[in-house]
């Protein structure tokens, strides 16, 4: 179990729509840039990740599954 | 609930689908729109389509394979034509008539139009209206004219000058985007236009357009002749609700639906096309924009699906633009605003964030490049917070 949080930074705009749905996870800064806080957080952040990616205007956000990885 | 209908294939559609499956509903989908292709996006049509730095794959809303998980019903190239609100049926026009337990009314809006259609004369709302422009400028034109100087004009005036065209810009009012933030704020978008180069007509209208077969000009209303060969039209957008005109419902500037986006027992609606009560903001609006299309075609899913505990829908729209090398953002509603104040940088280098106040209160915060500022703002602006205490607020 467990996911990534993977952002494709040659899309991402830096519009810091998904720092307000998970401010956990991600972050905009004064530099304009998007810092990923916690790339494999925990089960409990997944939906809140997964309307991130979901509102992503450029569609930059993905959630790769840990355990699909490894097989 | 055995079957569900969604009319309108774009954004708040295909949200609505997937939040119906996420929350676990395993029935039939049937998936309506009058459109011949799957759902695209549209922001990118002013955008990286126009500019010719994105392929058109790169809209598609949804891959191939998360349709086969969706496991939809797709009608594509099929129009609605009318609704029985009281039986659940949707009467398509291929003769099919879907009888249903649920409804999603999501039929978005189209562009408004001049006059009577002409060679050269566009308007930006669909794919193919992307490429007819985009061809028509990689004819290269002498002169484009844009009308109306809101999202689309605007926006297709950045696109067209960064790919070198000579542009002019009319707008009726005396800034561009003069209602969403304000006259002052607006003369600051002005002047990044015409920094660019852009030559804007402001406080003018449109009378007419010159040109037999093909469009030769824009004849303005103080009596001005603008010679054009390509014309972009963008003076706003009207609801498709013409196939709701016999159903009894209030179609009245979109199809109203109450506090929770409920339109009638079974019936809800999303997006462009819907109006409905905001308690957050005490205002009846309908919202224009593709974060509004997601966030209101999940809400209407959970409705449709758990009733009335999906509670009401109350976000607070926000919007961005790209012009330039400039990100416009605005949260929140400006209607009436007695205050205003920048909070971070200066007009002088176009990068800045300000608030809007009423009535005591912070209503709405629009950003230049200052994408971190609207979000904080806007989670002051969710919270309810007075404009004093966001004007203090350490951001
Ligand atoms: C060029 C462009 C750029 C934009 N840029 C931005 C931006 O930068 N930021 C922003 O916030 N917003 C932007 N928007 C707005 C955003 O794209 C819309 O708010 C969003 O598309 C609304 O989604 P919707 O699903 O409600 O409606 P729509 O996208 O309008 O979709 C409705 C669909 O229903 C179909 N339909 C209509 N009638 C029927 C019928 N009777 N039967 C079957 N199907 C029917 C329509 O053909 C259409 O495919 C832009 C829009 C355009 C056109
Ligand atoms: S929402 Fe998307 S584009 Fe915006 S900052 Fe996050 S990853 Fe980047």
């Amino acid at each position: 179990m467990g996911f990534k949080v993977v952002v494709d930074f040659d899309l991402c705009e830096s519009n810091a729509i998904c720092m307000q749905i998970a401010p956990e996870v991600f972050e905009v800064r004064d530099d304009d840039f998007l810092y990923i806080l916690n790339e494999t957080p925990d089960e409990g952040m997944r939906e809140k990740v997964e309307e991130s990616a979901q509102r992503c205007p450029k569609q930059a956000i993905k959630l790769e599954d840990l355990s699909s990885e490894d097989e | 609930m055995n079957s569900i209908a969604i009319i309108g294939a774009s954004l708040a559609g295909l949200r609505a689908a997937e939040t119906f499956r996420r929350e676990g509903f395993d029935a039939t989908i049937h998936l309506v729109g009058d459109e011949p292709h799957a759902p695209y996006d549209r922001p990118p049509l002013s955008k990286q389509i126009l500019a010719g730095d994105w392929e058109i794959e790169k809209a598609w809303l949804a891959k191939p394979e998360k349709y086969d998980e969706l496991a939809l019903e797709t009608h594509y190239g099929v129009a609605a034509t009318g609704l029985d609100v009281g039986g659940l049926a949707v009467s398509l026009d291929s003769g099919t008539t879907l009888a249903v337990d649920g409804i999603v009314i999501a039929t978005g809006a189209r562009c408004r139009t001049i006059g009577e259609p002409l060679a050269g004369v566009f308007t930006l709302r669909t794919l193919d209206d992307a490429i007819g422009i985009r061809a028509a400028f990689d004819a290269a034109p002498d002169r484009v004219v844009v009308v109306g100087a809101g999202f689309i004009g605007a926006e297709v005036a950045a696109t067209a000058r960064e790919l070198g065209l000579d542009v002019t810009m009319v707008e009726m009012a005396t800034a561009p985007f003069e209602r969403s933030m304000g006259a002052e704020m607006g003369a600051v978008l002005a002047d990044i236009h015409r920094e660019h180069d852009v030559d804007l007509r402001l406080g003018v209208g449109v009378s007419g357009f010159t040109g037999d077969d093909a469009v030769t000009g824009v004849d303005l209303t103080d009596g001005t002749h603008i010679a054009a060969d390509v014309v972009i039209v963008g003076v706003g957008v009207i609801p498709n609700t013409e196939w709701l005109t016999e159903s009894g419902l209030d179609i009245t500037n979109g199809v109203l639906c109450d506090d929770t986006t409920l339109v009638a027992p079974g019936v809800v609606a999303a997006g462009d096309v819907a109006r409905w009560h905001n308690r957050h903001f005490d205002e009846t609006m309908r919202v224009e924009h593709w974060d509004n299309a997601i966030t209101m075609g999940t809400h209407a899913a959970k409705r449709l699906l758990h009733g009335e505990s999906a509670g009401a829908y109350t976000p607070t729209p926000w919007f961005w633009s790209d012009q330039y090398d400039r990100k416009i953002q605005l949260a929140g509603r400006t209607t009436g605003f007695d205050r205003f104040e920048l909070v971070n940088g200066d007009v002088e280098s176009r990068t800045f964030a300000g608030i809007y106040g009423r009535g005591g209160r912070i209503v709405a915060v629009l950003g230049f490049n200052r994408p971190r500022h609207v979000m904080r703002y806007r989670a002051l602006i969710d919270s309810g917070a007075s404009f004093d205490d966001a004007l203090a607020a350490d951001i």
